[in-house]
Formats: structure tokens, C-alpha cells, sequence
């Protein structure tokens, strides 16, 4: 299949522009006879419910939580980028754009990260009217700060919650559209499966998440905003709740999977500290200005600290390989998110591990300490370093920080084209949800930018042209494929119930989560992802015959949710294996082993794999079909990044 | 690694759905690590109820990083447990010592109906942000973010009211179960910023209207709530809110529009 | 619905009612307190009974009086109404005991007003009303003379029935024959168990100002990073320790004239 990615033609700074203007309009008076589902309530689906909503559309917007307001979006710390040049730093939305494409290993569109920058500015003057606090210089206006290595200031924020204040405020966006009467909200429903019709999203089914009551919802449009699949890694950054569910039935039903492989693994995580434990908190990355990452020289000396049998401080200076300043002599600490965490694997899979498990290594601030005194540290990083004590219960003021890298976002999702539709007519995908702006790596700060550009700015417009074509005449919910859709659900559900093996359901999603990150984490090789392969195959073959699934559907049921979801992470993670072992380069968070420069770094190979990988579903136990969209860079260069 | 590890016994509140009376349990929690958050703690038990065949104790989470509001137990006769400043999921285990019964519950409030077990309904917060919480702008056509100017301490002062998770916490400790605290810090938010002013004193009136048909309690300015927050938001909110309600009902001529 | 039933049948509008009644009553004690403090004028209660005799005969000050008990009323009334209401927000109680940090005195206000309320009757009971409608306090007679201002006292016995007091000249002395409210305090203030059962009333006088004073400011909405502070040192060490130890004291004081008579 040729995959059309409707980017407009014409010069770069244009595109968006000349686009608005050829895309269809809904006559006013039209617009309250479409019904516009919407899909999760984060920083995407809350600020498009809103919008369309606004516009007069009709919308019902779902979530699985108990309040649209607690949608993972609201974890975000860092802040949102904007190309204000309010710094006068020599900031732009050509700068933003090319920031963007070469942090994203030059995987991604450039018409769609251009449109993202462009729109960015309006998203900080939509939030600021809404009331989002932003933090303040003393002048009144609004304070930046430089992000992630960029080299300006274009990052707003709010505290260390920018991502709770943003989507507080398209929450309250929200709720005034509920008020209103435009949108109604189902909380604790969760989507279950499209409902595709002559060739049309017209549909969703869903599941009440309190009455167990599945019931089917018509649209004329749909839009999945329900975030990543990061959770596939079973321990991640994510929260409980994330799930590829929503996007995993809708690629069942012919929606085009983008580069699944692609996820970021942030480098400054507290590491795992048994296999009790949940999920993983992440710390701002900015700890790497004053931290110094070091493992012990030899693995005798590691296994000895493991055991107790020394301490930290019997290590000399001598016995500590600062491994990132040794390797890159120039960048030091403050090379990018993936070299980092690469480098922490490659010590640990040495053995020079520290912590009881051996999975972490230091990130040390004496050295800062002595040099800035412990005051200036606290100032600086109080408040992580208390998240960090009350965690692990060590004072990292005496003793050096463990940090271990884990999954944090994942780049890949539904390939959509420029209008943010998926390969479903009317079936769209938003956010984190879907693949198209951040390449193989995303920088700081941008992903907030990117849930709000397409929800506040993007899909008000891009949605018109498609709803008008199609024109308001009633969904009819009689169409057979409503009621067939309802029944898969059904004895999906069934199905699940029936299963009452030996093992729970989180033993499974554990098991898979150590296979991924074992062979689809940080370093990927070719025999690696094939033996995952198999893995893969064998556990889910497993977990259909002896998982344990209790209770009813018609109730509040925690082992069923979760059975659902697992079931469809065993799906993703071989897909996501396949995309891996499809891509034999080496492109941002996707690092092949066998494809690195003699300096050790990520090498890309633009002759053959300068696309982005959209995989078709074909069947269950039948190999997905890869189509390939070529991605074409009229107005940057490709270059290869070394940090030495 | 089980040195250093916990017994512990729990008394747990079931109840199968909001229609059923509950009642509470005992279970035993063994071999804990000190290291476990309390969620992850109550996860060990889950797995264990459900390799029994038995249903598996229900409770809301989801970050387990402290900000998304979701997670809400009362434990030992406290919301989020005995310390300051976290929430549920940011308890670790190591705050509690081997051998000690630990009784959990859900917020109790009749505006927060049991969903089941742990779990409650707390959309009666969402309903009032719904009836007011807001400014009322569309998407596009706003002015430039820095036409605005807001001085820091103004905007320090909203910030810290906008800090709520809306976890409820605040009425789960108030012996009256009030949400004022929580009703305070979302209209003080607003009150306090310039964006907010049209609308200030329309929206006190409609998310107090609303607050009190949900059935919350009344203030009494125990400080409980304050003292219980996991973002430490200020009782200066309720006493901000008092001022503004009174003087939108007594002293101002505009009424609250119906919507 | 008007806007003032409205306003004052939403929560804050009752609690409103709750703040401003409360705050009246606190001018009041500081009034009474004023006045009582005559007490201790060693003038065998000329200066105290003249002012019992001006409360209770002076017009304004009656109607004040009116709107005092009212205030009592309604006060305690609406106390009774919230309470009811806010058990009625939490139906089903916690198990455990809660461990929530909070002041006793600001968790206790109900119980502490029921010890006041049931306190003020006794107390209405035994000066007020016996002053106001019965024959049981006996009169007395001063006799100033204008010249040298010194003040002699003897009892007296009214001529008729409905006399209630006088003031008369003789020549250069002035007779003052009013009831004597002082006889009747001395008498009830040598009986321990009513000094106790004053003490204890004022103790809890000064744990329910102790909140409620500061808590009436808050829900009015008169908060200030400035003046609070001050609001609360005020209720404080005003309302919650000098107000109830000057009342304290009167019952003290007699108590131990008594013993050392």
C-alpha cells in the first residue's frame, strides 16, 4: 500500500498556512450535527474535546481514571517549549523545527515538526488565558529556562509540575464544555475496540469500568489520545494505568502501527530496588549538571560494595571509572539521554553494578558539594534529593545518588498523516498515541508541546475537511458492524474470563517486561531480538492457556482490566521486536549494535532506512506487513552525531 | 534479601459495590520489604489473594509518583497515612515496624460513595470545578502570553493554590467532611489571577452552590485538612474564598448566571 | 428563593451567621467582664449594684440585652443545625481513631458551647432572672454624703411591692436604694461546688475562644498575611486566657472572702 501523508506542498514556513486555508469548512449551523468521540483526556484529548466542543461539535470524551484531570500528562516535570524569543537568545520556529528534526536522528517529518514549532507559540498564550501559574520573573512576565541541552532558553514552566498545570487548564477548558452541555464525559470507561464501518471509524465500544457494561458509542470522527505503550516494559516512568489497548484494537481494525520500535529510556531514574516494585520515578535530568556518573573500576570491587563487605567511601579515586568522562571527554556528564543510559547498561552488564541488586550506578555529588557547598546543592536540587531519601531512604548529601536508566515515552504509535489521521478514514490519533513528530528521540520539554499543539491547534482544522466530505447525516447504529464489534468485545471478555490457570496476570506482564528490556531495551542485537522473539510467542501462547483471570464482568474487576491489557502488550511487544529487527540501523532511542561508529555511537543508515516503518495487521499468528513511508528532507542536512 | 523484613496484620475495609453493605477483614501481609511503597506492599497481597482464588483487594492508583491525585487510602486513622506532604503511593513501608496491624479504608464522606472496597467516587469534585472552575475562553484569539503581566508573588501565591491534586484527602480528614479546602484552592487560583477577575465572583457562588449540594460538610477550621494535604495547600484558601463568596452575596449586584 | 434566604441558607452563610454571632458575643464578655470587675470595688457593692441596676433599667442597654440572648439563641441554634449536617456528610465513621493533626479545642467547639450553653442558664437562672422577675434579692440603701464622698450602706426594705430603686437627696446626702445583686453573688460564691462549677465553665470559655475566635475571622474572610497574626495573639491571650481568668477569679475571690470570714 502507498502511504499518502497528505503533507501540502510548497516551502517549508507555508505548508501550514496554505493548508488551513484548502481544507474544508463545517457550515456553523452544521456543526452541532456531528458527534465527535474522543478518546483519553491528557494534554491531547482534553484540549481537542475542548476545542471541537467549542466549535460546536458534539462530543463524548472517555477515560479509564475516575476524573478526566488525572490522565498521565499531569507526571510531567520538566515544561513545555515554546518559540517565543522572549529571551531574544536567538530563538525561532526555524530553530525550534531543526532542534526538533536532529534531535529526532532525522526521523521524522519535517512538515509536521515545522507546523508543531509554528503553533507552539500559540500554545503559551492559550494557556496563560486559561490560567495556567506559569512561573513569573519578578517584571511580571513570563521566566524560561534552557532544557535538555538546548541552546536557548525556550522552555516555560510551571515548578517541577508543568505537566499537572497544563492539563489542569484544558481540564478546566473541558469542564466549562461539560457545563455547557457540549461534551459528556464518561469517567472509569475504558475503549475496548473501533467500530469500523464501511470503511469508516463510525464507532467505539467501550466498557464501564464500575458495572462491568459494555456499550457502543457512534461518531462521525474518532480520535484515540490515549498516550503511550511505554507499560509494555512492564516498569517504566508510565503510570499503572497506560495501555496500548486503545491503540492495539484500533491497529487490529486497520490502523497502521508507526516505528513501534522507537522508545525513549531516560538515564536518571531511581533504580529498581526489588522485584516487588511497580514502577519507577524519574528525576529530573538536569541532576547531570552537578552530578558526577561513575561505576567502581572492576567488577571484584563492585561485587564487594554489593555484599557490604566495603563502603562507598573505602573507594579511592583510583577505584572510580567516571565512565562518561572518560569516553567523552568534551560533552562529560551531558551527553545525550541515550548515550547515557547506554553507557549505565554497558557497566552493569560488566558487572560493575552497585546497589543490592547491581543494577544502578552512581551519580556522585560530592565532588559539587565541596566545590559549591552543600547550600547551593540543596537550592538547586532540595527537592529531588528529598524524593530520592524518601525513596530509598539514603541521604544523597553523604552518600552518592544510584540511578539506573528506565522507559519513559515511546516515539513510536499509530502512523498518522498530516491531517493526524490514522490509515482508518475518520479515525484519528493524537499525542503520545501517535508517531508523527518526534522521530527515533524526543527532546525534553517536547512532549507536552506536541499533546497540545494537536489538540488545541491541529485537529479543530484538520477534522473539518474530513467531516465535511462526509456530511452530518446521522451514524446509523444499526449497521451490523456495531452489533458485530460489540459481540467480539463480548466473547473477547469471555474469553479472558475463562482462563483460570496457575499464573497472574502480573507475573506474565513481568515476564514480559524483562524479556523486552533485556532485548528491546537500550542495546538491541539481531540474535537478541529473534530469541525475543520466540520468547514472546511462547509466553503469550502461555498466558492464553494458564493465566488466572477471577471474578465476573459485570462488577468493578482490577484482574480482568489488567488481563485485557497484558493480553494486548504480549501482541505489541513482538511487533515492536519485529520493527527492531526490520530496522538494522542504529537512530536515536533505537540503538543496534551492530550498527555503531568505532566511537561506540548510534549510526544511521539514510540510504536504506531513511522512512518511517508503518506496520499493517493481518491476522492473529500471521506477520504483520511492513509499509514503508519515505520521509524527504528538503531543508535540513543529515548529520551524524558525536559527542566526543 | 529477607533481613529486615515485615509481618504485618491488615484490616482492610471490603465491600463488593456501592449497592452492598461492607465490612472490615483481616489479612496478613508477610515478609514486606522496608523498601516497598504501601501500594506496592498491598500489590504483594493482591497477588497472594488471587493465587488463592480470592478477589483481590480494590484500591485507585495510578502515576504511584505523588501527582496525579488518584491513589486514597486512610490509614491508621489518617488520609495517606501517618506522614506529611506524601501521598498513598509515596508511603514507603519502612514507616511502619514489623508486627503492627495497619487499618485501611476508604475517604469516608457521603459525597464520596464506596465504588468498591478502597475505591470511592469522587466526581462530586469534578461536578464542581464543572459548575465554575474555569475560565471562560475558546481555543485561538487570546493575547500574547506577555501582555499579561502578574507579579511574581501573585503568581507565586496561585501557583501554590493550583498545586491541588484533587485527591480528597482534605475531606477524608475533616471530621465534618468539607471540601473546603479543596473548593478554596481552585477558586483562589482564579481569584488571584488577573485572567481570573471577570468571572470571580460568579464562579465562588456557583462552585460553593454546587459544593454544598453534593453534600460536603461545613468548615470549621479545624486545620486538619491543611495539616493532611500531600501538597501542603494553605488554609489562607478557605479564609480567600469565605471573603470572596460573602461579598459576591452581599455587597455586589451582579447575580450568578444560569447556564 | 430571595438572595438572603439563599445566601444564608448556603454553608458559608450559616457559618457566617455562626461567625458574626460569635464575635457579638465576644464584645459582650469583654463588657461584662468590665463590669464585673466592680466586684472587687471594696464598696460593699455600691458601684457593682448601681451597674446591675443600670443594665437592667436603661432602655438601649435593654435592647441590646435582647439582642444579646437572641445571639445566644441562634448561636447555639445554628450550631446544632451544622452539626447535624455535617454528620449527616460523613454516614459511616472510620474505624480507626483519626490521628489527624488538629488543635482539641477546634475539634471539640460542640461539646465546649454545650458546657456554655447549659452554664449560661445556670447562670441566667441564678442573677438574671432571680434579679429581674423574683423577690429573692433583698434591697440596699446608700447613703452618700455629697461633701466629704463618703458612702455608708444599710439594708433596706422597700415600702411596696413593685419598688424596684430610687434615687433621692437629703439635705446633703444622696440615697441610692437599690437591689442588692452584690449580697446575692457573695452568697452564691461561698458554695464550692458553684465556684467549681464556674471555673470549669470558664475553662471551657477559654478553649472554645481559643477557636472560635480566631476561626469567626477566617470564615468571615477577614484573613490577612498582616493582620491575622494579630487576630490570633488577640484570641489568644485575650479571649482565651484574660477574659477567662478575670471571670475566674470573681468566684475565687468571694470563695476565699468567704473562708476568711
Amino acid at each position: 500500500m502507498i502511504l499518502d501523508a497528505k503533507i501540502p506542498a510548497g516551502p517549508l514556513a507555508e505548508k501550514w498556512s496554505k493548508h488551513k486555508f484548502n481544507l474544508k469548512l463545517v457550515n456553523p449551523a452544521n456543526k452541532r450535527k456531528y458527534n465527535v468521540i474522543v478518546v483519553g483526556t491528557g494534554l491531547a484529548g482534553a484540549s481537542a474535546a475542548a476545542s471541537l466542543a467549542e466549535l460546536g461539535y458534539n462530543v463524548k470524551a472517555f477515560c479509564f481514571q475516575d476524573s478526566p484531570r488525572r490522565a498521565h500528562s499531569i507526571a510531567a516535570q520538566g515544561g513545555i517549549n515554546a518559540a517565543k524569543n522572549y529571551r531574544n537568545d536567538g530563538d525561532s520556529v526555524y530553530r525550534l523545527f531543526y532542534d526538533t528534526i536532529k534531535g529526532g536522528d532525522y526521523r521524522a517529518r519535517e512538515g509536521n515538526v515545522y507546523r508543531l514549532a509554528e503553533v507552539s507559540v500559540n500554545i503559551i498564550d492559550q494557556c496563560v488565558a486559561q490560567g495556567v501559574p506559569f512561573a513569573r520573573e519578578y517584571g511580571g512576565l513570563l521566566d524560561n529556562r534552557s532544557f535538555g541541552g538546548a541552546q536557548v532558553s525556550r522552555t516555560f514552566y510551571a515548578r517541577g509540575q508543568t505537566g499537572q498545570q497544563l492539563l489542569l487548564g484544558a481540564y478546566s477548558a473541558l469542564n466549562r464544555q461539560i457545563h455547557e452541555g457540549k461534551v459528556k464525559m464518561y469517567t472509569r470507561t475504558e475503549m475496548l475496540d473501533v467500530v469500523v464501518a464501511d470503511g469508516k471509524a463510525q464507532g467505539i465500544v467501550t466498557r464501564n469500568l464500575t458495572t462491568g457494561e459494555i456499550e457502543t458509542h457512534s461518531g462521525h470522527a474518532v480520535l484515540l489520545c490515549t498516550g503511550g505503550y511505554g507499560n509494555v516494559f512492564y516498569l517504566s516512568t508510565n503510570a499503572m494505568g497506560c495501555n496500548v489497548t486503545a491503540a492495539w484494537r484500533a491497529h487490529k481494525r486497520g490502523a497502521f502501527f508507526g516505528n513501534p520500535c522507537y522508545t525513549q529510556i531516560h538515564p536518571t531514574c531511581i533504580p529498581v530496588s526489588g522485584d516487588h516494585q511497580s514502577k519507577l520515578t524519574l528525576m529530573s535530568e538536569s541532576l547531570r549538571n552537578d552530578g558526577r556518573v561513575w561505576a567502581p573500576k572492576t567488577p571484584e570491587l563492585a561485587q564487594k560494595l554489593r555484599k557490604g563487605e566495603i563502603k562507598v567511601s573505602d573507594l579511592k579515586e583510583d577505584d572510580r571509572d567516571y565512565f562518561l568522562e572518560r569516553k567523552y571527554p568534551s560533552f562529560g556528564n551531558l551527553v545525550p539521554r541515550d548515550v547515557a543510559s547506554r553507557n549505565a547498561k554497558e557497566a552493569v552488564d560488566e558487572g560493575k553494578g552497585v546497589g543490592a541488586s547491581g543494577v544502578a550506578v552512581f551519580l556522585d555529588f560530592a565532588e559539587s558539594i565541596a566545590r559549591l557547598g552543600e547550600d547551593t546543592v540543596r537550592a538547586k536540587y532540595g527537592n529531588l534529593f528529598d524524593m530520592y531519601l524518601q525513596i530509598t531512604d539514603e541521604n544523597p548529601y553523604k552518600v552518592p545518588m544510584r540511578i539506573y536508566p528506565a522507559v519513559h515515552y515511546t516515539m513510536g504509535g499509530l502512523w498518522v498523516d498530516y491531517n493526524l489521521m490514522t490509515t482508518v478514514p475518520g479515525l484519528y490519533a493524537l499525542g503520545e498515541c501517535n508517531f508523527s513528530d518526534h522521530g527515533a528521540n524526543r527532546l525534553g520539554a517536547s512532549a507536552l508541546m506536541q499533546g497540545l499543539a494537536d489538540g488545541y491547534f491541529v485537529i479543530p482544522y484538520t477534522i473539518g475537511d474530513y467531516l465535511a466530505g462526509i456530511g452530518p447525516k446521522p451514524i446509523d447504529e444499526k449497521h451490523p458492524a456495531f452489533a458485530q464489534t460489540k459481540k467480539d468485545v463480548e466473547d473477547r471478555i469471555a474469553k479472558l474470563l475463562a482462563l483460570k490457570g496457575t499464573k497472574t496476570v502480573d507475573e506474565y506482564h513481568r515476564e514480559l517486561g524483562h524479556i523486552m528490556w533485556e532485548y528491546c531495551g537500550m542495546a538491541r542485537t539481531e540474535e537478541g531480538l529473534k530469541k525475543a522473539k520466540g520468547m514472546i510467542q511462547e509466553l503469550r501462547a502461555d498466558f492464553w492457556k494458564n493465566a488466572i483471570v477471577l471474578g465476573a464482568n459485570e462488577e468493578f474487576n482490577m484482574s480482568l482490566e489488567k488481563a485485557g491489557r497484558v493480553a494486548d502488550f504480549l501482541e505489541l511487544g513482538e511487533l515492536m521486536v519485529d520493527d527492531a529487527l526490520m530496522r538494522k540501523e542504529s537512530c536515536g532511542g533505537h540503538f543496534r549494535v551492530e550498527s555503531q561508529t568505532e566511537e561506540g555511537e548510534a549510526l544511521r543508515d539514510d540510504d536504506n532506512f531513511a522512512f518511517a516503518a508503518a506496520w499493517e495487521y493481518k491476522g492473529d499468528n500471521v506477520p504483520e506487513v511492513l509499509n514503508k513511508e519515505e520521509l524527504v528532507f528538503e531543508n535540513v542536512k543529515l548529520t551524524q552525531r558525536s559527542y566526543k | 534479601m529477607s533481613n529486615g523484613n515485615m509481618n504485618l496484620t491488615l484490616k482492610v475495609w471490603r465491600q463488593p459495590n456501592a449497592q452492598t453493605p461492607g465490612k472490615m477483614v483481616t489479612y496478613k501481609a508477610e515478609n514486606i520489604s522496608p523498601d516497598m511503597s504501601f501500594l506496592e506492599m498491598l500489590d504483594v497481597v493482591n497477588e497472594s489473594l488471587i493465587h488463592k482464588g480470592e478477589d483481590p483487594i480494590h484500591f485507585d492508583h495510578d502515576c504511584r509518583e505523588g501527582i496525579c491525585g488518584m491513589c486514597s487510602l486512610y490509614i491508621n486513622g489518617q488520609p495517606h497515612g501517618p506522614k506529611r506532604a506524601i501521598t498513598t503511593c509515596q508511603l514507603h513501608m519502612r514507616s511502619f515496624h514489623d508486627g503492627q496491624t495497619i487499618t485501611i479504608e476508604p475517604w469516608r464522606a457521603a459525597a464520596f460513595p464506596v465504588v468498591k472496597d478502597l475505591a470511592v467516587d469522587r466526581s462530586a469534585f469534578d461536578r464542581i470545578q464543572q459548575a465554575g472552575g474555569y475560565i471562560s475562553v475558546n481555543t485561538g484569539g487570546v493575547p500574547d502570553a506577555n501582555e499579561i503581566a502578574i507579579s511574581k508573588v501573585i503568581a507565586d501565591e496561585a501557583f501554590n493554590s493550583a498545586t491541588c491534586i484533587g485527591c480528597g484527602a482534605c475531606v477524608a480528614a475533616c471530621k465534618n467532611a468539607s471540601a473546603m479546602l479543596f473548593v478554596s484552592a481552585k477558586v483562589s487560583q482564579f481569584a488571584l489571577l488577573p485572567q481570573g477577575q471577570p468571572e470571580r465572583y460568579n464562579r465562588v457562588q456557583a462552585m460553593v452552590a454546587q459544593m454544598d449540594a453534593e453534600g460536603f460538610g461545613n468548615c470549621t477550621n479545624t486545620g486538619a485538612c491543611e495539616a493532611e494535604c500531600p501538597k501542603e495547600i494553605s488554609l489562607t484558601n478557605i479564609g480567600r474564598m469565605n471573603n470572596d463568596y460573602l461579598s459576591a452575596k452581599l455587597f455586589r449586584e451582579q447575580h450568578v448566571h444560569e447556564s | 428563593m430571595s438572595d438572603f434566604k439563599q445566601t444564608f441558607n448556603s454553608s458559608l452563610g450559616k457559618k457566617l451567621i455562626m461567625a458574626l454571632t460569635g464575635l457579638f458575643l465576644c464584645t459582650f464578655i469583654i463588657v461584662h467582664l468590665g463590669g464585673n470587675l466592680l466586684l472587687f470595688n471594696n464598696d460593699n457593692g455600691y458601684s457593682f449594684n448601681a451597674y446591675a441596676n443600670f443594665l437592667t433599667h436603661f432602655p438601649p442597654i435593654e435592647v441590646i440585652a435582647y439582642i444579646l440572648y437572641i445571639c445566644i439563641l441562634v448561636h447555639a441554634l445554628y450550631a446544632l443545625i451544622l452539626t447535624v449536617k455535617n454528620r449527616k456528610a460523613r454516614p459511616i465513621a472510620y474505624a480507626a481513631s483519626n490521628n489527624s493533626p488538629a488543635t482539641w479545642s477546634s475539634k471539640n467547639m460542640g461539646l465546649l458551647g454545650s458546657v456554655l450553653f447549659l452554664f449560661i442558664v445556670i447562670h441566667m437562672g441564678d442573677f438574671w432572672f432571680k434579679y429581674k422577675y423574683t423577690d429573692s434579692v433583698t434591697f440596699k440603701e446608700y447613703r452618700t454624703n455629697l461633701i466629704t464622698g463618703a458612702t455608708t450602706s444599710a439594708d433596706y426594705t422597700p415600702e411596696y411591692k413593685e419598688f424596684e430603686h430610687s434615687v433621692s437627696n437629703e439635705g446633703n446626702m444622696e440615697v441610692v436604694r437599690v437591689k442588692n445583686l452584690y449580697a446575692t453573688v457573695s452568697k452564691s460564691f461561698s458554695q464550692p461546688w458553684y465556684v467549681a462549677l464556674y471555673v470549669i465553665a470558664m475553662g471551657a470559655l477559654s478553649f472554645h475562644l481559643l477557636h472560635g475566635f480566631q476561626s469567626a475571622f477566617r470564615t468571615v474572610g477577614w484573613i490577612h498575611r498582616k493582620y491575622t497574626p494579630i487576630v490570633e495573639f488577640i484570641g489568644t491571650w485575650f479571649f482565651a486566657v484574660i477574659i477567662p481568668l478575670g471571670f475566674a477569679a470573681m468566684p475565687i475571690f468571694y470563695y476565699i472572702k468567704s473562708i476568711a470570714k
